[in-house]
């Protein structure tokens, strides 16, 4: 019985996958390669921040990135336990890793970025705050679904709390904010810094499309193999039943 | 200006080591697994098993 | 409603027969709290101005302690089977179990944290301030860690796992009930907080049962 589930839907994502990944690597390398040109040699340092803006070009794709990842998480949370989709969970279990990285990305070029702003290495910053939180569900989100024995449990437990946590993630966010503004010094300004003027935009947009194309990448191999990892637990088990 | 490149050659390279190793990593879980289903998918385990029991 | 009522006394009762747990927990929470003039120095204003925060997470903290024995007993002793196919809805199990923990762990822990902040130097207003938000935060510390633990129920590491998990959903909690504390010390009113306290607890209340319940149920397969 349970292999005829996997013969299902995951053996025709794994064909769709194999048809697109070539292509989509291929698209993904190009994309990089005119972006980081963009973002390193063709677009102009910012008139107040001087070079250091180019640091946005990595840092905030990656913010927006680890957010869709989330909310990627909580979709396929709902679609497992409403549908039963399998394909759901073995998904959620390959792109939790890849939206937590890009999290991190975020927060390691975030620091680096304040570092020659003000002069520390962390700065209690609301976005910087809520996406080291958002870290921390990933996190959870990660070790819930690998904390049973038996790989279905961890994948719905983790699929509730991907719900929860999405419900809980704009109130996180509104309440990070106001803690900032009430223990805010003076004379700080937020890291958010400049408005987007279209020189910088250029670079932005080919540097998140970039991301995306990589994010969807790892999520299709890392899926891939979940897929077949729990066909080789399913021989196993086969096997051990037969012995 | 020049003492910022250090900044942003760090966060550039944060970028690439961490989502680089990713990939690679995946790429690489990937190739390892499939090898092992190879391995064990095609010659039907269970048959064999059974076969060598008796 | 009976059933509800006849779960919350159930396991009042199972702990006035083991009262030691409670106080466990509480001694845990003046400890933790001691702690930190301890590490930080003795410096009155520096700790009037830490109090709030200090007190807040020191609850916090006590109060994921009891959490993961929360439904793991029932668990163990098959009662969690019972009641995944008692007439009641499992929500209400669920919450009924939440309600408890709150009397016998957040309830005791608002009553108890003013006498604590009298040691941070805290004032007399402060000190309501802090009872209050405590009273109104607690019960959202409840639900969030009943939530936890009813999703870890059965896994490997759940007390670390259990606090990894709740932690970061009981930030805005943490948020404004010390920042309540702190309003009041700049000389704003701080019912702002309080409503936004009770806000967070009606959303918790919405939202968690039915998570939990659906939580037991994986766990009771």
């Amino acid at each position: 019985m349970v292999d005829l589930h996997f013969l299902a839907n995951p053996a025709r994502f794994r064909r769709f996958s194999q048809r697109v990944l070539p292509s989509l690597s291929f698209a993904t390398v190009l994309a990089f390669c005119v972006g980081l040109y963009f973002a390193l040699v063709q677009s102009p340092p910012d008139y107040q921040q001087g070079e250091t803006v180019r640091i946005m070009f990595v840092h905030v794709p990656s913010a927006w990135l680890s957010m869709a990842g989330y909310g990627l998480l909580a979709v396929l949370g709902a679609a497992l336990l409403v549908w039963r989709h399998p394909l759901a969970a073995l998904m959620a279990r390959a792109a939790a890793p890849v939206g937590a990285c890009f999290a991190l990305v975020c927060l390691l070029t975030g620091s680096l970025w304040g570092r020659p702003m003000w002069g520390t290495y962390w700065v209690w910053d609301a976005r910087l705050t809520s996406m080291l939180l958002l870290f921390f569900l990933y996190l959870g989100h990660i070790a819930l679904s690998r904390a049973y024995d038996d790989p279905d449990r961890g994948d719905r437990a983790a699929a509730i709390l991907a719900l929860i946590g999405a419900i809980n993630l704009p109130i996180i966010k509104f309440s990070v904010d106001w803690w900032n503004t009430l223990h805010q010094p003076a004379s700080v300004a937020r890291l958010g810094g400049p408005s987007i003027h279209p020189a910088i935009l250029l670079p932005l947009l080919w540097m998140a499309g970039s991301f995306l194309l990589l994010f969807i990448l790892l999520v299709l191999v890392r899926t891939e193999t979940e897929i077949d990892r729990r066909r080789l637990e399913n021989t196993d088990q086969i096997a051990d039943q037969n012995a | 200006m020049s003492d910022h490149a250090v900044f942003i050659l760090s966060a550039y390279l944060a970028g690439l080591v961490i989502l680089g190793g990713l990939t690679i990593a995946s790429l690489s879980a990937r190739t390892k697994v499939r090898r092992e289903l190879a391995a064990r998918g095609l010659e039907r385990p269970r048959e064999q098993r059974a076969r060598a029991s008796r | 409603m009976t059933g509800f009522i006849a779960l919350v006394a159930r396991d009042l009762r199972l702990v006035w027969r083991r009262p030691g747990d409670v106080a466990v927990v509480l001694a845990f929470f003046v400890v933790a709290t001691v702690l930190f003039p301890l590490g930080i120095g003795p410096e009155s204003n520096l700790l009037a101005r830490i109090a709030a925060g200090v007190l807040w997470c020191a609850a916090l903290f006590a109060s994921l302690l009891s959490l993961d024995r929360l439904f793991a007993a029932d668990y163990e002793d098959g009662t969690l089977d019972l009641l995944l196919l008692a007439p009641w809805p499992l929500e209400l199990a669920a919450l009924a179990k939440c309600l408890a923990h709150w009397i016998v762990t957040g309830l005791p822990l608002a009553v108890l944290a003013p006498f604590l902040g009298i040691a941070f130097g805290l004032d007399r207003p402060s000190l309501w301030a802090l009872a209050a938000t405590l009273f109104v935060g607690t019960p959202t510390l409840s639900l969030i860690g009943g939530l936890a633990a009813a999703l870890t129920l059965g896994a490997r590491r759940s007390g670390a796992l259990l606090a990894l998990l709740a932690l970061p959903l009981c930030v805005p909690t943490l948020i404004f009930g010390a920042g309540a504390i702190e309003t009041l010390a700049a000389g704003e009113s701080f019912t702002t907080h309080l409503a936004i306290l009770g806000a967070l607890a009606l959303v918790a209340l919405a939202t968690t049962p039915w998570a939990m319940a659906a939580a037991l149920r994986q766990a009771g397969e």
